[in-house]
């Protein structure tokens, strides 16, 4: 690994490690160009990985209290934790169930698909579909994604083997052991799945594609990387021209540096890519770098979720097995005659015991909670995953009454659910009900939504005209030209897929970008 | 005597344990030479440590579930207080606020009691981590019948992860064949 001096300025700094950044780290340094890459958490192996819930979520989790505001679940069951994201080399693609549909035509059109609604900043994405789609199938040969590519799927589970009955039943035509970044085969240098769940506590035989094992050491092994583990980005600096020239951030011991740079990429998560960006400002960008336009922060989106659980008559075992390993496609469509617009799918989810009683039954306690988990070896279970709509007001700013370690302010989360969010997930609750029932459930429990954000994007999105948004359509700030979001804060719009897929592929779209940019020496 | 003294002396004083004896047949005797058990606390007095075990079983009430996994949740409270004074005064608040008798009421008078503090801050908070804690150890997931961590034992791939036999088999076209095949 290289070692590159902190007046080095000729160095890209990227600011976080997980799908977006440390693909874009692994893409620029295979090309020559001299990376440092920061990383507020720490280094873990698949053999560090902790099989203790608890431990593991304190492993790799990103622990600092936030705040929250509006209409959401989250500020009636877990205020404090509006999101659940990773502060580990790897980032969220340590924890995540490597879930990767593809993004639709007609929802990169958002507008034009679902035309005017009031109350939303709905916007159509500035790339074309067959532009985004070139990338997205990179990422997938990338990412080994099952059922894409000729890779085959993952084999059923029990808990998979409800869900599609239950399907089948209701007359569902496209559901299946679904679109994995799961090594489904042993391939890349890497195992075949072993179905030991716990994908969330770290993936123990690297089956799971994650930054941590695939493109960060193969940035390493090229000698342009500086890679610096907990280190912690505070500051993004500027000169007097307005361009990026450097990143101020505290090392493991808690000693404030400056490393210098060319240019920065931030990639730290909406939340937190927001937040950096928030406390950057200067004389200059009064409010937060790279938002003369106001839309830094704004369009935050996280999904519409919901979870649906079956107690049966005879044993499932759901933790047997891949944690996500299903899918149903069918409601992934736009009809407006289901009562909204946008799709959703449907994906298998397997819990522990903790899980199901904090996502799957909310609220809950006393007798008959108790009575419901006492069945918990019988229960199968699933989730939705739909488009949540944008609105100018769902939006991130830094909290007043939460703070980090060293003080400064974390990020607080307001949202305020549209109408339409809130009769997607009934409609989605109802068909996950259906599907449980016709699989045989004797009881089925529905849940809102998980206690805390996991797809969290839009706060930077990707805009054609410098006043509708931070981003141009390869990520690079209209106001700065040699400062890039890497994350998906750029989504213009969230579509219904679970976003890493789609950040993969930008950033790989990114990397020739910033490549051409440095040769020909825009920036 | 300072303010800091007088917090030294309320906290030696307030150090509790919480004690029972395991059933005959628990998983946890099996494992131990005694089948009594003892829990020091570190920063709540016996009678606080009993409030919260009742406070514990009455939000999620398992009959089969041995005291020993809900003094789990007690000492998982008690740690945190011990580490941190404002939580250990808004813990014991909140213990004071149960009522004094509430571990010796009758379970409709403790479920009523818990009603009226539902939207309070300790209920949420001590509802939130009786979950974590409870359904965490042992004994809570040997009675749900949950397996836990298999990397240790080669996954489940050869251990059960598709052996449900009450509902048809998945063709093969919307599944997979097993690694190495």
């Amino acid at each position: 690994m290289a070692r590159f001096e902190l007046n080095d300025d000729g160095v890209v700094v990227i600011i976080g490690s997980g799908a977006g950044g440390g693909t874009l780290a692994h893409e620029l340094t295979r090309r020559g160009i001299k990376v440092v890459l920061l990383e507020a958490g720490k280094r873990q192996t698949p053999a560090s990985f902790s099989q203790e819930p608890g431990v593991a979520y304190g492993q790799l989790s990103w622990l600092d209290p936030r705040s929250s505001s509006g209409n959401w679940a989250v500020t009636r069951t877990t205020p404090s934790a509006p999101a659940w994201i990773a502060k580990s080399l790897g980032g969220t693609t340590t924890h995540w169930g490597a879930v990767t549909p593809r993004m639709a035509d007609w929802e990169i059109r958002a507008r034009s698909s679902y035309g005017a609604i009031a109350g939303t900043s709905l916007a159509d994405w500035p790339i074309s579909f067959e532009e985004l789609s070139k990338y997205t199938a990179l990422a997938e040969s990338r990412m080994f994604v099952t059922r894409r590519h000729g890779i085959p799927g993952l084999p059923a589970s029990n808990n998979f083997k409800v869900m599609y009955a239950g399907a089948k039943k209701l007359g569902y035509k496209r559901a299946h052991t679904g679109y994995l970044a799961i090594n489904s085969r042993a391939q890349d240098g890497r195992a075949a799945c072993i179905q030991q769940g716990f994908c969330v506590q770290g993936c123990k035989v690297a089956a799971k594609w994650s930054t941590l094992y695939t493109e960060i050491p193969r940035a390493e092994a090229t000698g342009k990387l500086d890679l610096r583990i907990e280190s912690m980005a505070t500051r993004i600096e500027h000169n007097a021209n307005g361009r990026v020239n450097a990143v101020v951030y505290r090392d493991a011991g808690g000693n404030e540096q400056r490393q210098k740079a060319r240019a920065v990429c931030v990639a730290g998560n909406a939340l937190e890519t927001t937040r950096l960006l928030l406390l950057s400002q200067s004389g200059k960008f009064p409010r937060g770098l790279a938002n003369s336009s106001d839309q830094l922060g704004r369009h935050y989106c996280h999904h519409v979720l919901g979870f649906a659980t079956g107690v049966f008559e005879q044993p499932v075992r759901m933790w047997r097995g891949t944690s996500q390993a299903g899918l149903i496609e069918d409601e992934a469509r736009n009809d407006p005659r289901r009562g909204f617009v946008g799709g959703y799918w449907l994906e298998m989810v397997n819990m522990d015991p903790t899980g199901v009683a904090l996502a799957a039954l909310p609220y809950g306690w006393g007798r008959d909670f108790a009575g419901v988990m006492d069945g918990y070896s019988n229960m199968a279970a699933l989730m939705m995953v739909g488009e949540d709509l944008p609105r100018a007001d769902n939006r991130v700013t830094l909290s007043t009454s939460t703070r980090d370690a060293s003080g400064l302010p974390t990020a607080h989360v307001h949202v305020d659910e549209h109408a339409n969010d809130i009769a997607m997930r009934r409609h989605g609750l109802n068909q996950a009900r259906l599907v449980l029932e016709a699989a045989g459930a004797r009881r089925v429990l529905l849940s809102e939504g998980s206690p805390s954000s996991t797809h969290n994007m839009g706060t930077a999105r990707m805009s054609q005209d410098p006043a509708l948004g931070v981003t141009s359509p390869h990520g690079q700030t209209h106001d700065i030209p040699n400062l890039f979001i890497s994350d998906g804060s750029v989504f213009t719009t969230p579509a219904a897929a679970n976003p890493t897929l789609t950040i993969v592929a930008l950033a790989l779209r990114q990397a020739e970008y910033i490549e051409r940019q440095l040769s020909t020496r825009a920036i | 005597m300072s303010s800091r003294e007088a917090d030294r002396r309320e906290f030696l004083k307030s150090t509790g344990v919480l004690t029972g004896v395991l059933a005959l047949g628990s998983p946890l005797a099996l494992l131990t030479p005694s089948r009594s058990w003892a829990l020091d606390l570190k920063s709540l007095t016996s009678a606080q440590g009993s409030l919260l075990l009742a406070f514990a079983r009455t939000l999620l009430p398992h009959d089969k579930l041995e005291d020993a996994a809900y003094a789990a949740v007690v000492q998982s409270a008690d740690a945190d207080a011990g580490r941190d004074p404002a939580l250990r005064k808004s813990l014991v608040e909140g213990i004071e606020s149960l009522g004094a008798n509430f571990a010796t009421s009758d379970e409709a008078a403790r479920v009523l009691a818990l009603r009226r503090m539902e939207s309070t801050a300790f209920f949420q908070q001590f509802r939130v981590r009786a979950l974590q804690v409870l359904y965490a150890t042992p004994l809570a997931q040997v009675l749900l019948g949950y397996e836990g961590e298999a990397f240790s034992k080669g996954g489940y791939l050869m251990r059960g992860f598709n052996d449900l036999r009450w509902l048809p088999d998945v063709p093969a076209v919307d599944s997979g064949p097993l690694p190495g095949t």
